[in-house]
């Protein structure tokens, strides 16, 4: 069992009552202080698993604890000691951010004359100490996803669940969020669990990644180490005409295994080969090429290796699978 | 840590939005008014009818604005609630330390003083069309004691919807059902001098009848004790079935561990 601030899972499972096994057997470990980034495309069971872990939704069966706390049978134990900013910022319109400070405060026990300065605090921390007194529904998505994380921040917590936090935002607010996370992670020490489908997004942020597919964790290391698995760069290329795409397609596999991409013509190189064999066999066949790019192995080709898709290939596929359910 | 900031905490939150909402805190307020002002106006002759209980309809009307107010409650419990469920303002709160009932409790707190503010300005508007309460001035205060009492029934009814359906779309579907209740009672007439039968029996097997009657009781009669009587035994037993049934709605929608 991980004391203080880790997060155990075992066997986890969830099955929705009329729907497909959300949560379909998953182990994982995050060790107190670390940044853990859970990736996957939608519908991948990511959220399922956060509320099953902020004990939001029992779980069919396995086991999870949270800061060495049972989710099922210690509830009220581990929501003391997390914070929680869920997919959608829920937030009330009608309320200022001070407004909602000032509610979880309250809400989560916070001593009443250590309320105010905490709200103030969280405020300024997270760039809304001049908006403060306006109503939530005036708030841009970014200023929201802000709050949402001042209100997640508020009793202190030594857990913290992000539920895709930047999904939405613009540049500057996605950085400024990363940097609030690491900062909360080196100065006080908080775990941080972390789900997102932005590959950068775990790449930056996280000290290891679990990637799930299907509900079942596919890959789990740093991202260094998941990198390395893969071993080998790509490259691709890009036709200057479309018609020609097949030939390029035919060419490259002289140099690696076909990439399944759908804006290039890709190959993972076989061991040996760089960049400039690949330019000199163009050059010498002629081939009409407006780019071509020697890329590092990434997390997208880690998914793509344990999976058989791209990350933007399975978030299609849960789309169209979402809507055939819709439709039946 | 005790629940009563945290039911605190919850009501003011209940108050601050009805209050930052026009839309919530006026037609509880007009209408009611409007409706009366409307009926004792086209009614004024009836208090002509032998044995009709005072010469001021205003005065016999006066009872209505108070029960229609109170489902108005149960609309503005409801809503709010179904609004907070389908945003995930709910789940929220469940993540924190929050007790269920404190959450039922302080809703419903908002919604009991929010029924005060309506009860006082009624009886504000009576006492400036020149009715005078007939149970003086400690009749206000029971007048009062009721207000809250059936806001607090109704509420309870309106977060019990609320939690079962989560949509604030049934509940709005509902009022007009309840309106019904308010319809087919002695809202116009004493049950009485109601001349056609199954009127008569509709308004007499009706309960909001007997609310309409305790309030009525002390403004137009004084202290009668069987009106009181059955107006507080009907909203308290509306109370005592609509708080656990929501409570227990509450606790299946909260499905934290």
């Amino acid at each position: 069992m991980s004391a203080g601030n880790g997060i155990e899972v075992e066997r986890l499972v969830h099955q929705y009552r009329k729907g497909p096994r959300a949560v379909d057997g998953i182990d994982l470990e995050v060790r107190p202080g670390e940044i853990y980034g859970f990736l996957g495309p939608n519908g991948a069971g990511k959220s399922t698993t956060v509320h099953i872990l902020t004990t939001l939704l029992p779980p069919t069966s396995g086991r999870a604890r949270v800061g060495g706390y049972d989710v099922v049978r210690e509830g009220p134990k581990v929501r003391r000691l997390i914070g929680v900013a869920l997919q959608e910022a829920a937030l009330d319109p009608l309320l200022t951010g001070r407004d909602h400070l000032r509610l979880q405060a309250t809400l989560q026990g916070v001593p009443k004359p250590e309320r105010r300065r905490r709200a103030e605090e969280l405020l300024e921390r997270v760039g809304l100490a001049e908006a403060a007194d306006r109503k939530v529904a005036g708030y841009s998505g970014g200023m929201k996803r802000r709050l949402d994380l001042a209100l997640a921040l508020v009793h202190r917590p030594r857990i913290l669940f992000l539920d895709e936090p930047t999904t939405g935002l613009d540049p500057q607010s996605r950085n400024a969020l990363w940097e609030e996370v690491a900062r909360l992670r080196r100065e006080e020490g908080v775990t941080v669990f972390l789900t997102t489908q932005y590959l950068e997004e775990a790449d930056v942020l996280a000290d290891r990644v679990g990637i799930i597919d299907h509900g079942r964790i596919v890959a789990e290391g740093t991202p260094a180490a998941l990198k390395a698995e893969i071993g080998r760069p790509s490259v691709h290329a890009i036709p200057r005409r479309e018609e020609d795409r097949e030939r390029i397609a035919a060419f490259l596999a002289r140099f690696g295994e076909p990439l399944a991409t759908t804006r290039d013509v890709a190959v993972r190189l076989r061991d040996g080969l760089g960049l400039a064999d690949i330019v000199r066999a163009v050059d010498a066949n002629g081939l009409d090429i407006v780019d071509l790019e020697l890329r590092q192995p990434s997390l997208d080709d880690v998914f793509l290796a344990k999976t058989g898709r791209t990350l933007e290939g399975a978030a299609e596929e849960a789309k169209a699978e979402a809507a055939a359910a819709h439709g039946s | 840590m005790s629940a009563l900031p945290q039911v605190a905490a919850i009501a003011r939150r209940s108050l601050v939005r009805t209050a930052r909402q026009p839309a919530s805190v006026i037609p509880p307020l007009v209408f009611p008014v409007a409706l009366m002002t409307v009926n004792a106006a086209g009614l004024e002759p009836s208090t002509h009818l032998a044995g009709f209980p005072t010469d001021s309809f205003l005065a016999f009307a006066l009872a209505v604005p108070f029960v229609q107010g109170a489902l108005f409650s149960t609309m503005n419990a409801g809503t709010d609630l179904a609004r907070d469920i389908q945003t995930g303002f709910v789940n929220r709160l469940s993540l924190t330390a929050l007790r269920d009932w404190a959450l039922l409790c302080g809703q419903l707190a908002g919604v009991v003083a929010l029924g005060l503010v309506q009860a006082l300005f009624y009886l504000a508007v009576g006492a400036v069309a020149g009715v005078h309460l007939a149970a003086g001035l400690p009749g206000v205060l029971v007048l009062l004691a009721y207000a809250a009492l059936i806001s607090l029934a109704f509420g309870a009814l309106g977060a019990f919807l609320a939690f079962r359906t989560g949509s604030g779309e049934a509940i709005q579907a509902l009022f007009p059902a309840l309106f019904v209740f308010l319809f087919i009672s002695s809202m116009n007439a004493p049950r009485d001098l109601i001349a056609v039968d199954w009127f008569r029996v509709a308004a007499t097997l009706n309960p909001v009848s007997y609310m309409l009657e305790c309030v009525r009781s002390l403004i137009v009669a004084g202290w009668d004790p069987q009106a009181l009587a059955l107006g507080f035994g009907f909203a308290l037993a509306l109370a005592v079935v609509a708080l656990p049934l929501a409570s227990h709605a509450l606790r299946t929608r909260l499905t934290r561990t």
